[in-house]
């Protein structure tokens, strides 16, 4: 097994009688793009300040490389300087961009020149060059959330450590810088620790993802795990599941479940046992609707619903059906004209078995 | 009305004229008071930059005691100076008393919590999560200090000012522990407080206008640089 390059272990962050953070166990390895998500609240800032070492955690132990940080001063400064960090706001200093882009390098004790030499190449990638000699202060919020980066990957850090790095920008800035620093990571090849609140860059920058919730690491996995198979409804709900069926197994065979789920009979791709309860997770994106009973396609299931509400978003909407449950659908704004979609009237809507993920209520329930 | 028209006439004279006691007044005032609030930012800044960043027990009693001796009336400075330098006093033997150094130590110890408590302001409203940002990118806990209060250096220039006005203007520890002695000890407050006592109303209204002047243009000028850093970047 790789030996990991930070770790956590037992590790509880407590401010008064509120726990902030609480991980029993946590590996990065090196090289790897650990992506955290979670809501507001769920104790990601506490834990990159734990992982930067900038706070020291009420119990439990840090490691980096494999050796214990005692938390004296001395190592503290020595391990602080193999790693990186950069915030959700640029907090940039008094300066130029390139003088604020070579902080880091020059605590570390290196000379103006030499700092501005390495800091030139990543003003020049991250797109802010032409501003090296513009006053930090004059920046637009993406051009100081640049800045803040070029600062950090100037310092080749061994250990990179983001909290929520594009939280504060417009969406088109974040989507361009979000693919600039995808391809940086990529390149890059530095141990990364990433959290944020948005899904979709964790599932586009990580190599591993976890979901936090309430101070803890609540699931930890490849991407597609975990998007695909939450371990608990709390999970499901955050990364994006919105129809939740509580129901029962009533047969099992050759890896395909049939869950009773309100009246209706749903095949989901799962090992379970008959008679055991579980809840069926289906994301909306999943669910195809149509107008008449379609014709046969690789979609295990059908069900017959009536439309009780469409709710438009940008360029697609949601429809939410009642199949003697509620089910969510996700669909575009065209094919809802296509399909002459009004609230009220009978749609049918299929979904693979495989698209569906059975909770099992007797392992993963609480 | 006619004896203030009478002054400012005289005064102006005075000034015109650049009687040699005046000026050497006027000198002598910003000296003392120059060098005061020098020593006065040697002990605030740090000692302001430690209460504002370090916790440590009794650090709150310390805030309070800081904020107490930004109001501290000057008699009473005046008075414990002068108990401490009296020839039978614990600081006798240095026979300060009545010399401008006196006055500078009774400047100092009024100016310090002055500069102590708006450093402590200064970086208090820095951002928070600046200080972690510059300890992530690698700084020591003295490239901090100094990163921290190079980033608040214009507020650092009010305390300045703060400073430097709270002494100039000061009389009553002043005289208490310079004794306003001509050619010695004698600063614009304390000439003025002699003359107007006199009737010398024209040479009292001339220092006035010299200290007027003065506060005017050193905080002019530090209003200026703080404008100007705030303009350009």
């Amino acid at each position: 097994m790789m030996e990991n390059l930070l770790e956590l272990r037992e590790v509880r962050v407590c401010y008064g009688p509120q726990v902030a953070l609480q991980v029993s166990s946590l590996g990065v390895r090196p090289r790897e793009i650990l992506a955290l998500m979670g809501p507001n609240g769920a104790g990601k800032s506490s834990l990159v300040r734990v992982l930067g070492l900038l706070e020291r955690p009420t119990q439990g132990e840090v490691f980096v490389g494999g050796r214990r940080v005692s938390y004296r001063p001395a190592e503290l400064l020595s391990l602080r300087r193999r790693m990186a960090t950069v915030f959700q706001e640029p907090l940039l200093c008094e300066g130029t961009v390139t003088e604020n882009a070579s902080l880091g390098l020059r605590l570390r004790g290196l000379s103006r020149r030499e700092a501005e030499a390495r800091v030139a190449p990543w003003l020049e990638r991250l797109g802010i060059a032409p501003l090296a000699h513009r006053k930090a202060r004059t920046l637009s919020g993406g051009e100081a959330q640049r800045t803040s980066l070029a600062r950090a990957f100037a310092l080749d850090p061994e250990i990179l450590l983001l909290d929520e790095p594009l939280a504060a920008l417009d969406p088109p800035t974040r989507d361009a810088l979000l693919h600039e620093l995808e391809a940086i990571l990529r390149e890059m090849a530095t141990t990364t620790i990433l959290v944020t609140h948005d899904r979709n860059e964790a599932l586009v920058l990580g190599d591993r993802v976890g979901v936090m919730l309430g101070g803890e690491i609540r699931q930890l996995g490849r991407p597609e795990e975990v998007f695909a198979c939450p371990l608990d409804e709390e999970i499901a709900r955050f990364v994006g599941v919105e129809t939740l069926l509580p129901g029962k197994v009533v047969g099992w065979a050759e890896g395909l479940a049939a869950v009773w789920v309100g009246g209706v009979k749903i095949l989901v791709c799962a090992e379970a046992q008959p008679e055991e309860k579980g809840v069926v997770c289906l994301r909306p994106e999943d669910v195809n609707l149509t107008r008449q009973q379609g014709p046969p396609s690789s979609a295990r299931n059908h069900l017959k619903g009536r439309v009780v509400k469409i709710i438009p978003r940008g360029f697609q909407c949601r429809v939410i059906l009642d199949c003697g449950f509620p089910l969510v659908a996700l669909i575009t704004q065209q094919s809802r004209e296509e399909l002459g979609l009004r609230e009220g009237i009978e749609v049918f809507a299929s979904f693979k078995a495989t698209a569906a993920h059975l909770i099992r209520r007797a392992e993963g329930g609480k | 009305m006619e004896l203030m028209g009478e002054g400012i006439r005289q005064a102006f004279w005075l000034l015109m004229t650049g009687d040699p006691e005046v000026l050497r007044i006027a000198l002598l005032s910003l000296q003392v008071s120059g060098v005061a609030v020098f020593f006065a930012l040697l002990l605030g800044v740090p000692l302001g930059a430690l209460l504002a960043l370090v916790r440590f027990p009794g650090r709150q009693l310390l805030i309070s005691l800081v904020n107490t001796g930004m109001g501290l009336p000057p008699v009473v400075v005046g008075l414990f100076v002068t108990l401490m330098l009296w020839r039978s006093g614990p600081l006798g033997v240095l026979e300060l008393l009545y010399t401008p150094a006196a006055i500078v130590l009774a400047q100092v110890i009024i100016a310090a919590p002055i500069v102590t408590g708006l450093t402590i302001a200064a970086i208090q409203q820095l951002n928070p999560r600046l200080r972690l940002q510059l300890l992530a990118l690698g700084a020591s806990r003295l490239q901090l200090f100094w990163l921290l209060l190079r980033e608040a250096r214009l507020p650092l220039l009010a305390a300045l000012m703060a400073g430097f006005g709270g002494v100039i203007s000061e009389v009553g520890a002043v005289m208490m522990v310079g004794g306003n002695i001509k050619g010695q000890t004698r600063v614009l407050t304390t000439a003025m407080v002699m003359e107007s006592r006199m009737g010398h109303f024209d040479a009292a209204i001339a220092l006035g206008l010299i200290l007027l002047l003065l506060t005017f243009a050193v905080n002019g000028i530090l209003t200026w640089i703080q404008q100007q850093k705030q303009g350009s970047s």
